[in-house]
C-alpha cells in the first residue's frame, strides 16, 4: 500500500469521519448522540463532524495526521437516524476505537465524548443519548465499593426497600438540634437519614459537630430498636483534602455511610473517594445537584442514563435516581432504564426505556437507586411497584412533616411500606388496591392514619419536560 | 398540643425493639404467613430456617434451624418445621429466610415468631 502524500486545507469531514459500513467491534465505545446540525449542513457531515471533534480530528488537515495511522485511531459515524417526534433532529451512532482512552478514567473518556464537540459552531445542539462501555474498560473500573447484596449484609436489610429520610429545613439547624431530628427519625423505623446537599460546614453546623451528634443519634435510636441505622455523613468539601479528613472522622467514629456530591466535587475526587470507601468498609451514598443542568434539557446536554452508567463505573452504593411520582422531573419508562442500567448485570438495547445498546457490566456490583424528592406515605404503592426491592425510598417533608413529629412519621413511612411489600408478596395489585392495602394498615396505625389524612390531596402533576423520544400522535 | 400523640419507645421497653421486615405490622396470622411462603417458594427461593435469643437479636449470625431447605416447595412442610423450631426455642425470635442464591442474598426474610421481649 503506497503512502499517503500531505495535502494541506480544509476537507469536509465526512470524507474522512462517516462510515455507514463500518462494522462495530466489541472493543469499541459506542455513543449515540442527538443533533440538530446547523441549516444547510447535511445529517452525514454533521454526524461526522461530530465524530471526528469528539476523536482524533481538528479543523484543518495537519502534517502530523501523517506520523501516525489515522485510519485505525479515528471515531467515525457508523449510523444515523430519524429522531422519532423530532424533524429538525437525527441521531449519530459513533463508535470509538479502544485505544482512545485510559484505562479506568471515566473522566478521561467524557473528556473527549462531551469536550469543544458541544461548542462545535456546525450543530446547533447536541445531546449525549447513550453510551456503550465496552466490557474491557468495565473491568478496569472500581465499581461500587460494595454494591446492593453487601449492603443489604450489612445493613441487616432484606425482602423491602430501604427507608430514609433528608433532614429538613436544609439550612440552619444547630448541630444537636440536627441530631435530635436525625434520632427522631431512625427510633420511628427508619433505616437511614441523610445531610441534604449543600449541608457541608457552614458556620451554623461545622461538619464536626453535626458528625458527633449524628452518630449518636444513630447508636441511640439501634439501642432502642434493635435494628441498624446509619445516616449519609456528607463529605462533600471545597478541596479533597477537606472530604477525606471527613470521611475519615466519620469512619473513626463508627459510621456505616457517607455521602458526596458527584457532578460538584468532580469526577476524579469522586472516584478517589470511591476507592477509599472500599478500602475502609465505608458504603457511600452518591447525590447529583448539578444534574438537571447537564440532562434535562430534551436537545442538548447528556441524558441522565450516562450520568448514572459513568458513575456504577466510577463507584457508589446509592444514586439518586428520580420517583416518577414526586415533586422531581422524571419520565417513567426512561427512569425504569436507567434504574435497570445501575441495578443489573446485562441489560438489552430497549428503545422503549431509551437504551440504545447493550451493556454488559461483568462481575461489578449494582447500585441502589434512591427515590427521592416530594414523596410521601399515599406514593408507597406505586414506589414499591416501580423500583421493587432494590431501591432506597427517600422521604423528607413526608416524614419530618407529620403532624405528631419525625418519629410518628418515620413509623407511618415504615408501616405503609410493610403493608405494600406484604400485599405485594400475596399478589395483590398494590397500585389499583392502593387506598385499600394502606387503609388497611392504618387500623393498627395511628401514625398512618394522620398521614395519610395530612397528606391526602397532594400531588405534582406537572408534564415530563425531558419525555422519551416517541412518534407525534 | 392535646391532639398530638406520644411516640412510645423506650430504651428501658423491650417492646419498643423491632426485627426487620414486617415487624411494624400486626403479627401474621396463618392464612397470612401460607402466603408469604408461597411467595418465597414461587420466586424459586430456598426457604431456611434460623432463631436467637431476643438479647441477640442484632447479631449476623443467629442459630440455624438445621440446614437450609434447599428447592423444598411443600408450603406445609415448611410450616411444620417453623412449628418444630417454635416449640423447641418458644423464647426465642424465629425467622423464615428465602435464599436468592442467584443475587448471593436473602430475597425474603421476616420473623413469624416473635420470642419473649427482654
Amino acid at each position: 500500500m503506497a503512502a499517503k502524500k500531505y495535502d494541506a486545507g480544509v476537507k469536509e469531514y465526512r470524507t474522512m469521519y462517516w462510515q455507514p459500513d463500518y462494522p462495530v467491534k466489541d472493543s469499541d465505545f459506542l455513543a449515540v448522540f442527538k443533533v440538530v446540525p446547523q441549516a444547510g449542513v447535511s445529517r452525514e457531515e454533521a454526524a461526522a463532524a461530530v465524530a471526528a471533534e469528539s476523536s482524533t480530528a481538528t479543523w484543518t488537515t495537519v502534517w502530523t495526521d501523517l506520523l501516525t495511522d489515522l485510519e485505525y485511531y479515528k471515531g467515525r459515524a457508523y449510523a444515523i437516524e430519524d429522531v422519532p417526534g423530532n424533524d429538525e433532529a437525527f441521531y449519530a451512532f459513533i463508535a470509538y476505537p479502544m485505544d482512545l482512552f485510559e484505562e479506568s478514567s471515566v473522566v478521561n473518556v467524557f473528556t473527549s465524548l462531551c469536550g469543544n464537540v458541544f461548542g462545535f459552531k456546525a450543530v446547533r445542539s447536541l445531546r449525549l443519548e447513550d453510551v456503550r462501555f465496552p466490557l474491557w474498560f468495565v473491568t478496569t473500573c472500581p465499581g461500587p465499593p460494595h454494591g446492593i447484596q453487601v449492603e443489604r449484609d450489612k445493613m441487616d436489610k432484606y425482602g423491602r426497600p430501604l427507608l430514609g429520610c433528608t433532614i429538613k429545613p436544609k439550612l440552619g439547624l444547630s448541630a444537636k438540634n440536627y441530631g435530635r431530628a436525625v434520632y427522631e427519625c431512625l427510633r420511628g423505623g427508619l433505616d437511614f437519614t441523610k445531610d441534604d446537599e449543600n449541608v457541608n460546614s457552614q458556620p451554623f453546623m461545622r461538619w464536626r459537630d453535626r458528625f458527633s451528634f449524628v452518630q449518636e443519634a444513630i447508636d441511640k435510636a439501634e439501642q432502642e430498636t434493635s435494628e441498624r441505622k446509619g445516616h449519609y455523613l456528607n463529605v462533600t468539601a471545597g478541596t479533597f483534602e477537606e472530604m477525606m479528613e471527613r470521611a475519615a472522622y466519620a469512619k473513626e467514629l463508627g459510621s456505616p455511610i457517607i455521602m458526596n456530591d458527584f457532578l460538584t466535587t468532580g469526577w476524579a475526587a469522586h472516584q478517589s473517594l470511591s476507592k477509599w470507601c472500599r478500602k475502609n468498609g465505608m458504603l457511600l451514598h452518591v447525590h447529583r445537584a448539578l444534574h438537571g443542568v447537564i440532562d434535562r434539557n430534551p436537545n442538548h446536554g447528556i441524558n441522565f442514563r450516562v450520568l448514572a452508567k459513568l458513575l456504577r463505573l466510577m463507584g457508589g452504593d446509592h444514586l439518586h435516581s428520580g420517583t416518577v411520582v414526586g415533586k422531581l422531573e422524571g419520565d417513567r419508562a426512561a427512569t425504569l432504564g436507567w434504574v435497570d442500567l445501575m441495578r443489573e448485570r446485562h441489560i438489552k438495547a430497549d428503545r422503549a426505556r431509551g437504551i440504545f445498546f447493550d451493556q454488559d457490566w461483568g462481575p461489578m456490583p449494582g447500585v441502589f437507586p434512591v427515590a427521592s424528592g416530594g414523596i410521601h406515605v399515599w406514593h408507597m404503592p406505586a414506589l414499591v411497584s416501580i423500583f421493587g426491592n432494590d431501591s432506597v425510598l427517600q422521604f423528607g417533608g413526608g416524614t419530618i412533616g407529620h403532624p405528631w413529629g419525625n418519629a410518628a412519621g418515620a413509623c407511618a413511612n415504615r408501616v405503609a411500606l410493610e403493608a405494600c411489600v406484604q400485599a405485594r408478596n400475596e399478589g395483590r395489585a398494590i397500585e389499583k388496591e392502593a387506598k385499600d392495602i394502606l387503609t388497611e394498615a392504618a387500623r393498627s396505625s395511628p401514625e398512618l392514619k394522620v398521614a395519610m389524612e395530612t397528606w391526602k390531596e397532594i400531588k405534582f402533576e406537572f408534564d415530563v419536560v425531558d419525555k422519551l423520544d416517541v412518534q407525534h400522535r | 398540643m392535646s391532639n398530638v400523640q406520644d411516640y412510645a419507645s423506650r430504651l428501658s421497653d423491650p417492646g419498643s425493639r423491632k426485627m426487620g421486615t414486617f415487624s411494624y405490622l400486626p403479627p401474621m396470622d396463618a392464612a397470612q404467613i401460607r402466603k408469604q411462603i408461597e411467595w418465597i417458594v414461587s420466586n424459586g427461593w430456598n426457604p431456611a430456617i434460623e432463631h436467637v435469643e431476643p438479647q441477640h437479636a442484632m447479631d449476623s449470625y443467629w442459630y440455624m434451624w438445621k440446614l437450609p431447605m434447599f428447592g423444598e416447595t411443600d408450603i406445609d412442610l415448611i410450616l411444620a418445621e417453623l412449628d418444630a423450631c417454635h416449640r423447641a426455642n418458644p423464647d426465642n425470635h424465629v425467622r423464615l429466610i428465602g435464599y436468592d442464591n442467584f443475587k448471593q442474598s436473602q430475597g425474603a426474610s421476616m420473623v413469624i415468631h416473635r420470642g419473649r421481649a427482654v
